[in-house]
């Protein structure tokens, strides 16, 4: 039983007809891809199958080759509203460890776009940041330095960060990467919670299909086209996934 | 009221330390985190450029510097956003660049004097009233524009992508904090001496950053370790006739070894 499967959900990300090539290199063939309002969608899919492509081009940060991106019902070149927003990248990428920042300096910075350029930060900035850290079970580490934390705990950390701005949707890279299996569980509660019972809308986009599949209501396959989209279920059932996997590893196998 | 305090030249050298030592830790901080710390060098430089141009045409030298140095920043900035060349490259080329102009032009001027030498090592004895004022304007605008975008400095600081998901302009911001750096380099240039800047924009910051235990306190302690290098710096200076750049930077890194053992006993959580 998975809340939020219905697919009849407001249209937040439609992507149509979607390429992308790295000079020679096309990563995204025709993507055609929707997602709806509750919607807990996993993008899985082997290494360079253009999965973090995909999500930088959901949030404005590429520009696609061809084809058309509407975010909440706007077309992507007039679309203003970032905040709608909340983004979690990859750990190993985000920051630098001995960085001089508290926890609660760095969910706050997830304020910096809806307090306003040039404004300081108001009591509701505080109020919501604080908020964003119970939710994840991290406020007794609002005043550690951010560097000290372990991988689990850094990860809830930037969620938060990401909550900071009051999401309609939350896009999440890769987040499990380096993280322990007990944290791991206490991630993934954490996001079932956000999903049934504050209905945000969730993409997560991983290489581990075991675990995911277990928890999202919705699976995009992707190769670089997309191989399937549907529920996790129907993914299974018609072999998409294995298919998808064996492609690679026959390829890994002939490269070697 | 101490000897030092006596000589009108010595107020207003007092004074524009103060300045210089409040703003460049300032932006110090944000440059180390960014590692962009050799653009302070490269910029410090290219206003030397401006200087000697401006003493070879008998104009104020620091607007000359100013000049310079703001063209450099817009052009660093540029170079290194189009991605022609690897970041460090874009400033090694300024750096050079900026500094082969300001050789050819002081060999034009017939050498050195003594007007050049001070701002390459930095005096206390050379501030004048003039030079005080555009200290104190140029010295607030950078403290202003620090002040009112602190959070977004700090957000593209941390997390560049993350800050331009959320609709921050990290391409103008990233400009702004270039162009600053020339301004404080323009503005630290009469007491430190152009050679040395850059040391009070990094050094403090970097002794700052072993003590943290947040963003915030990291700007503080920067700003504290800096006005006491600068105050110190200067009375050494004044008292044992001394080049006051040499007398500051030395002093910072005294502090900075100091908090290195003091960190070494007792590690910040």
């Amino acid at each position: 039983m998975k809340a939020g499967s219905a697919t009849n959900g407001y249209p937040f990300v439609e992507l149509t007809d979607i390429c992308f090539s790295y000079g020679d290199e096309r990563v995204l063939d025709h993507v055609t891809l929707q997602i709806r309002s509750g919607d807990f969608l996993g993008i899985i899919g082997p290494n360079g199958s253009g999965k973090t492509t995909l999500l930088r081009i959901m949030l404005g940060l590429l520009r696609p080759d061809s084809g058309r991106v509407q975010l909440f019902g706007s077309d992507l070149a007039g679309f203003r509203d970032w905040n709608r927003f909340g983004y979690v990248p990859q750990k190993a990428v985000a920051f630098e460890s001995r960085f001089p920042a508290s926890v609660f300096e760095v969910v706050l910075s997830g304020r910096c776009g809806r307090a306003g350029l040039g404004r300081r930060y108001g009591t509701d900035d505080r109020a919501v940041s604080v908020q964003a850290l119970e939710t994840v079970g991290m406020i007794e580490y609002r005043d550690r330095l951010i560097g000290r934390l372990s991988a689990g705990q850094q990860q809830r950390v930037f969620i938060a960060r990401a909550l900071a701005s009051r999401p309609d949707l939350l896009l999440l890279d890769e987040p499990t990467v380096g993280v322990d299996v007990e944290a791991q569980e206490q991630f993934y509660g954490l996001l079932r919670r956000l999903n049934r019972d504050m209905g945000t809308t969730l993409v997560l986009v991983s290489h581990d299909i075991a675990v995911i599949a277990q928890e999202v209501t919705q699976l995009a396959c992707l190769n670089r086209s997309l191989v399937f989209h549907g529920s996790p279920d129907e993914a299974m059932r018609s072999g998409a996934v294995e298919r998808m996997y064996r492609a690679e590893s026959r390829l890994v196998a002939h490269r070697h | 009221m101490p000897e030092i305090l006596q000589y009108g030249f010595m107020q207003r050298a007092l004074l524009a330390g103060a300045i210089i030592g409040t703003i460049a830790p300032m932006i110090g901080v944000f440059l180390v985190l960014r590692r962009l710390s050799l653009i302070a060098d490269t910029l410090s430089h290219v206003a030397l450029a401006g200087v000697a141009a401006g003493l070879l045409l008998q104009t104020y030298p620091l607007a000359g510097a100013l000049v310079a140095a703001l063209v450099g920043a817009v052009g660093i900035e540029r170079l290194r956003t189009s991605g022609r060349v690897f970041g460090e490259a874009a400033l090694a080329i300024f750096l050079s660049g900026g500094f082969a102009v300001a050789v050819v032009l002081i060999s034009l001027a017939r050498g050195f004097n003594v007007d050049l030498f001070s701002y390459l090592f930095g005096a206390i004895t050379v501030v004048q009233p003039r030079d005080l004022w555009v200290i104190l304007v140029l010295g607030l605008v950078v403290f202003g524009a620090v002040t009112a975008f602190s959070k977004e400095l700090f957000a593209i600081t941390f997390d560049e992508e993350s800050a331009r998901v959320q609709g921050v302009p990290v391409d103008l911001l990233n400009l702004l904090l270039t162009v600053l750096v020339a301004v404080t380099v323009v503005v630290a240039m009469r007491i430190v001496g152009i050679l040395l800047t850059s040391a009070l924009l990094v050094i403090p910051a970097v002794t700052a950053l072993r003590l943290a235990r947040s963003f915030r306190t990291t700007l503080v302690v920067a700003v504290a370790c800096s006005l006491v290098s600068v105050l110190i710096g200067m009375m050494v200076s004044f008292y044992l006739d001394i080049a006051a750049g040499g007398a500051i930077v030395l002093t910072a890194l005294v502090l900075f070894g100091a908090a290195t053992l003091a960190r070494r006993e007792n590690p910040p959580r």
